[in-house]
């Protein structure tokens, strides 16, 4: 183009503009990097300490325990329980018959029941996947020399036995069956207290409460409470929820007392807390989207001759939904990865049986990954990585339900 | 409210403002107004930007309250009575004047439930499509929209989007019809159709209109309002003018009126 003849007023210069555009586009181009190098970093980390090699060695050796000349892992079912029977003392066995007569067993189970009572093995070191990956040959000699009598495997802690099985305090017979439990007992508490009563705060704020200094004042600090430490409502859980209603919350007043808690550290607790914890959230997402749907809806609606109550029920809300979903996704994902309250309120860190009543003690997965890190034990944070991997796994189809059902009430005209 | 705005066919105007002032918290917006509407005549109220042309038409069935903290001196009268006594439910005045707004806001639903909803929610318990069609065909879309009712009423162009519109407010059987700038956001042929739909439709419904168009004015209206800034300080708004359309634009009174019709002042 030929140049434009310019007032001296004017400075246009393109070029410089479009110089400190590009650089601007370079730094938030660098942020989103940073961001995924952070992401895939924790990702890598955790997986470098869920898989890798681990060196067993055996109370009892295998081998001892040869039938007929058939090893272990070949005999028939009769021939594990026999040597079951000889092994175990009879109230041991006993109680496993109980539990499932063996008659019903498979004899995967029996076996594995063999190998947990009698060969016992134990880690005696496990290498991350990246050493297990780069330096498998000095592994292996490392622990033939070390442990001459224990045997080199590869494992994943990560299986579908860690997640049926309950929490044991041998890492190799661990799992985090009543974490998870735990955590979706929790969190279901949390959603019934939070959602209703979050949104119903939300709708009264935005389309009921008249604009005065009470209503601004109450609008303020529920930011301010969204900014709270968690600490602190662990804190009001315990004295509110455990102490002042546990008649309540450990079930008495309904007689379902769970007899191994008898008091107010219970699914219920925690639930109501945490929902505390999130409602703040809640009604600040829920506000947004409510506030977001057009004025023009509004007076489309009132226009008819449509009362407050239908113009919500119709139009605010279903058009708000949406964006109160997001927001109870976020809230949900934080409520479901909280620690610290709940160490507060008084999770167990130790249990291994499942919670089977709001009244019953229970422990989390975030609790009990915060547990197994504490160990001193290199298998344990291998343990608390498998752990992680179902905490993702679990905030991510949760989130992926939210999504989906959002999708659904925004399958707008 | 406690009793039903008595009917009364015989009444002389449907609507009549009697020093009618309206406020916005302290701010005077209209003052002083003192006009009537006839039966089954389109009354127009024009004017200048700002001078509160609006704000007169929500006052007509308490719109005005409900988005701002207005207030209001005076009456307005409904059939002889005031719809702003405090035995009086305002959902009744809007159910029973409706309104169009000045752009199109279909819900963002089907063309059909638009239409439904408004009926539905004040109990019709007759055949919803029929009535779904008689709006439709009242407001002259029906043949446009008949084979995609299951559509989105946003799927539709502005014009037809407000035509939608105003079929949805008869769905509730108003008796008046308030139109804030209706064709203000349509284009020259989409205006020429509200504009014949509204000379239809005066045959049912008394209809307010307010534009900032003069001559969609002179063409539809009846009667006119001519609204003015009686104060340019305090931008308060008062009804200078209100006479039959043609003399209006003919034979004004008023010499305000006369430059503002001529395109002399405005």
């Amino acid at each position: 183009m030929k140049e434009k003849l310019v007032n001296p007023n004017y400075n246009v210069d393109i070029d410089g503009r479009n110089r400190s555009g590009s650089v601007w586009r370079w730094i938030f181009q660098l942020s989103t990097v940073i961001g995924i190098i952070a992401l895939t970093a924790l990702l890598l980390n955790i997986s470098n300490s869920a898989f890798g090699y681990v060196a067993l060695e055996a109370k009892v050796d295998p081998t001892t325990l040869t039938v007929d000349g058939s090893a272990l892992e070949d005999q028939n079912k009769e021939q594990l329980i026999t040597i079951l029977k000889s092994k175990i003392s009879d109230g041991a066995y006993n109680k496993l018959e109980k539990d499932q007569p063996f008659a019903q067993r498979s004899k995967a189970n029996v076996y594995q029941i063999v190998v947990e009572r009698i060969v016992r093995y134990e880690v005696k070191q496990s290498w991350s996947l990246w050493e297990s990956l780069t330096r498998a040959n000095e592994i292996k000699k490392e622990s033939a020399e070390k442990y001459p009598s224990a045997k080199l495997q590869f494992i994943s802690w990560f299986t579908s036995d860690f997640v049926s099985r309950p929490q044991s305090s041998e890492a190799l017979t661990a799992g985090v069956r009543t974490a998870i439990l735990g955590s979706l007992w929790t969190i279901l508490f949390t959603i019934l207290v939070a959602f209703p009563l979050g949104v119903g705060a939300a709708i009264y704020l935005e389309e009921y409460a008249t604009d005065n200094w009470l209503n601004r004042t109450i609008r303020t600090n529920i930011n301010n409470l969204a900014g709270v430490p968690s600490i602190v409502y662990g804190i009001l859980g315990l004295a509110i929820f455990v102490r002042t209603l546990e008649p309540l919350t450990s079930g008495a007043i309904f007689g379902l007392v769970d007899p191994t808690t008898a008091n107010g550290r219970t699914v219920l607790a925690a639930g109501l807390t945490l929902g505390l914890l999130v409602l703040p959230i809640i009604i600040i997402n829920a506000q947004e989207a409510i506030r977001a749907v057009p004025q023009s809806l509004r007076k489309a609606s009132y226009g008819l001759g449509a009362t407050k109550w239908q113009t919500v029920w119709s139009h605010v809300l279903p058009n708000a939904m949406p964006g109160i979903l997001t927001g109870t996704i976020l809230a949900i994902s934080r409520a479901i990865g909280e620690t610290a309250p709940l160490v507060v309120v008084g999770a167990s860190t130790a249990i291994s049986f499942d919670p089977a009543s709001p009244f019953s003690k229970f422990t989390t997965l975030p609790i009990q990954i915060y547990q197994w890190t504490s160990r001193p034990q290199d298998e344990f944070r291998s343990l608390a990585a498998a752990a992680i991997l179902v905490l993702l796994i679990i905030l991510l189809s949760l989130n992926a339900s939210a999504i989906f059902l959002r999708n659904r009430f925004s399958r707008s005209y | 409210m406690a009793q039903p705005i008595p009917n009364k066919e015989n009444s002389k105007y449907v609507l009549e403002t009697k020093d009618l002032g309206i406020y916005y918290g302290d701010f005077r917006a209209v003052t002083g107004v003192n006009i009537p509407v006839k039966r089954h005549m389109i009354t127009a109220i024009i004017g200048p930007s700002g001078c509160g042309k609006s704000t007169l038409l929500r006052a007509f069935n308490r719109m005005n309250e409900l988005f701002t903290g207005t207030s209001i001196e005076g009456e307005v009268l409904f059939d002889g009575e005031n719809l702003y006594d405090p035995s009086v439910d305002p959902v009744e005045v809007r159910y029973r004047i409706g309104m169009v707004f000045q752009k199109p806001n279909p819900f963002p639903k089907s063309i059909y439930e638009n239409i439904a909803w408004g009926a539905r929610i004040h109990g019709f318990k007759g055949n919803m499509g029929e009535l779904v069609e008689s709006c439709l065909q009242q407001s002259a879309l029906w043949d446009e929209v008949k084979d995609k009712l299951r559509q989105s009423g946003l799927a539709l162009s502005g014009g037809q989007q407000q035509r939608l519109c105003i079929a949805r407010a008869l769905a509730v059987q108003p008796e008046v019809i308030l139109m804030d700038e209706p064709a203000s956001a349509l284009d020259p042929i989409a205006t020429l159709k509200i504009e014949e739909l509204m000379q239809e439709l005066k045959k049912n419904y008394t209809i307010v209109i307010v534009t900032h168009n003069m001559q969609q004015a002179a063409r539809v209206s009846d009667y006119t309002a001519m609204m003015m800034l009686t104060n340019r300080e305090t931008h308060t708004g008062t009804v200078i003018e209100f006479d039959d359309t043609k003399k209006i634009f003919t034979n004004p009174k008023d010499k305000r009126t006369e430059d503002y019709v001529t395109g002399r002042f405005g």
